[in-house]
């Protein structure tokens, strides 16, 4: 397949270039490899923030359509990962590929527009901005027209925030924040969504239709990368899944199997 | 006091104002989108008052007033417009060598940096102009005034008021309504969190410094042509109180910066006229003083936090 190549040349020439020469480290098991279709593949990534060496050599793969989840206590590099691929971090080592193109050096703002749309933990919304103006700033590599359109799409999903579009985000609750941030996020039509935390201090009720609506905005055709503290939740909604511990994966596989992982099950779905 | 005084104090107060609020735009535009006080900001305008000083008696060789009124607006079209493209592409070279570098460096080193800019464009202007005061050529004619109730106010303050206010909403106007404006805004509140909506910060802060230094541009024009004479330290004392109508209307905001402008404009003119000429300085910034200490934020800043 012509993308393999690709994806090959450019892995072999980002590990010519690493100092370091920590070439072949494999995944962990392969048995939740998206495979040819990959639409981002994370090969052996390198991020430091100054001296800390935050991701040491993640690899990871998310196939077209797919939910792929990352979960990991506190500090495992979760977060980190997702700032690499949008570009806010850049890799020091190794190679982030989208769709069969290198981004390990384009720059945050331009993979907005090749489709790659970052909802960051915090939620992060303009809080001087009223609900429109963050929706229209989600939509801002794009034309009005198009602005347009998704506003209808996503006020549709989001009835909430049609209610509220002249409030400024600051006004708004929590859940209605967290809407607000994804709802942005999707403004871009990104190809693949990075979601950090969506549930992230919501209540049980909110929690549950954040990941409904997640699932919704799976099945309309966008790839989702989801990093979440609530293992369990995240588990029901997802395709596959890695386990990041200190920055490292542990652990790759599917959905179910993880969830079925008696390490996985004592780790982080709380049981002893 | 007799009212045609207090009339024409009213004029000469607005005009004063509309320049303070024409600097502390820019002041409080740099401040908002990267949280930096740009000292040298008062000498953009000072180096915008030296151009438009330039371009009258050099390449328009003009001396006195210019009567015809169809050539004296085009003559005030081409200034305007010349020194603000001019400042402006200033401002972005400015930001460019000067600040960008050190964006992400502790706060001191940038504020210092302002500092040392400042003094580069007096001392460029003192090299290229001299040291003594420069009379700007009153384009505008001595008789060109009109009566109102009892006060004989020149078209000249009527033309930099309007002016002031022109720019003032169309600033407003830009920055609230379109889609670079909502970028500036987002930027201002979330570096991070704009550029993950694809907002290229440097362009953004660039057009920043772009707009804000050629509003002191035009600060500066107006300026010469208000006073007559100009020398290479006016920049001081006139950013330090547009400074002062920043904070004093909430730095970060527009609005704020331009009634602050024309507060101070009002303060400084009105204590002059009721015998405190050689206080009205002090009197600014006891404002500024009483401002920090009971209202930080400002008579129009509105910490909002940023999470409910």
């Amino acid at each position: 397949m012509t993308t393999d190549a690709t994806q090959t040349t450019d892995a072999t020439q980002t590990t010519d270039t690493a100092a370091t020469g920590t070439t072949a480290q494999a995944t962990p098991t392969q048995a939740g490899d998206a495979g040819g279709q990959a639409l981002l593949r994370l090969e052996n990534v390198h991020t430091y923030y100054g001296h800390i060496h935050a991701l040491k050599g993640i690899s990871l793969t998310v196939g077209r359509q797919e939910i792929v989840t990352l979960i990991g206590s506190n500090g495992a590099g979760k977060t980190t990962t997702l700032k690499t691929i949008s570009g806010l971090l850049r890799a020091r080592v190794g190679s982030v590929v989208f769709d069969g193109d290198d981004i390990s050096t384009v720059s945050a703002h331009e993979l907005v527009a090749r489709g790659i749309g970052h909802a960051p933990e915090g939620r992060r919304i303009f809080s001087r901005l009223t609900v429109l103006e963050n929706l229209q700033m989600g939509g801002f590599t794009r034309n009005s027209s198009e602005i347009r359109e998704d506003l209808g799409r996503v006020m549709e999903l989001f009835p909430r925030l049609k209610e509220r579009q002249h409030q400024k985000g600051g006004t708004l609750s929590g859940g209605e924040q967290q809407m607000l941030a994804i709802g942005r996020a999707l403004m871009s039509r990104p190809r693949v969504l990075l979601l950090d935390e969506p549930s992230l201090g919501l209540a049980p009720i909110l929690v549950q239709q954040i990941f409904s609506i997640i699932a919704e905005i799976n099945q309309q055709g966008t790839t989702i990368l989801l990093v979440e503290q609530n293992a369990l939740q995240a588990l029901k909604v997802a395709n596959r899944g890695y386990v990041l511990q200190t920055g490292n994966i542990i652990l790759a596989d599917t959905a179910a199997n993880l969830a079925a992982n008696e390490q996985v099950r004592q780790a982080y779905l709380g049981e002893i | 006091m007799e009212l045609s005084v207090l009339v024409q104090q009213f004029f000469n107060a607005l005009t004063l104002g509309s320049i303070y609020a024409l600097i502390a735009l820019g002041y409080t535009m740099v401040y908002g989108i990267i949280e930096l006080i740009n000292f040298a900001h008062g000498d953009v305008f000072m180096v915008g008052a030296f151009t438009a000083f330039w371009l009258l008696t050099v390449p328009l060789a003009l001396h006195g007033s210019v009567d015809n009124p169809v050539l004296l607006a085009g003559i005030l079209l081409l200034i305007f417009t010349v020194v603000m493209v001019f400042m402006g592409i200033v401002g972005v070279v400015i930001e460019r060598f000067a600040y960008r570098p050190l964006r992400n460096a502790p706060r001191l080193a940038p504020l210092l940096t302002a500092i040392g800019v400042s003094f580069i464009l007096q001392n460029i202007i003192q090299v290229v102009f001299g040291s003594s005061p420069r009379r700007t050529p009153q384009i505008f004619g001595n008789d060109a005034r009109f009566d109102l109730l009892g006060a004989s106010i020149s078209f000249r303050g009527v033309f930099i008021f309007l002016l002031a206010l022109g720019l003032i909403f169309a600033l407003q106007a830009f920055v609230g309504r379109t889609r670079l404006g909502r970028a500036m805004r987002s930027t201002a509140q979330d570096r991070e969190a704009a550029q993950l909506m694809g907002v290229n910060i440097n362009r953004t802060i660039a057009i920043t410094f772009f707009i804000g230094s050629a509003l002191a541009g035009a600060g500066g024009v107006v300026y010469g042509l208000h006073f007559g004479q100009i020398g290479f330290t006016i920049g001081f004392s006139a950013g330090l109180k547009a400074f002062t109508a920043a904070v004093l209307g909430g730095i970060g905001n527009t609005t704020g910066a331009a009634l602050g402008g024309f507060f101070i404009g009002f303060v400084e003119v009105y204590s002059g006229q009721f015998g405190l000429f050689r206080w009205s300085e002090a009197l600014v910034f006891a404002v500024l003083i009483l401002v920090l200490v009971f209202r930080p934020s400002g008579l129009l800043g509105q910490p909002l936090t940023e999470r409910a």
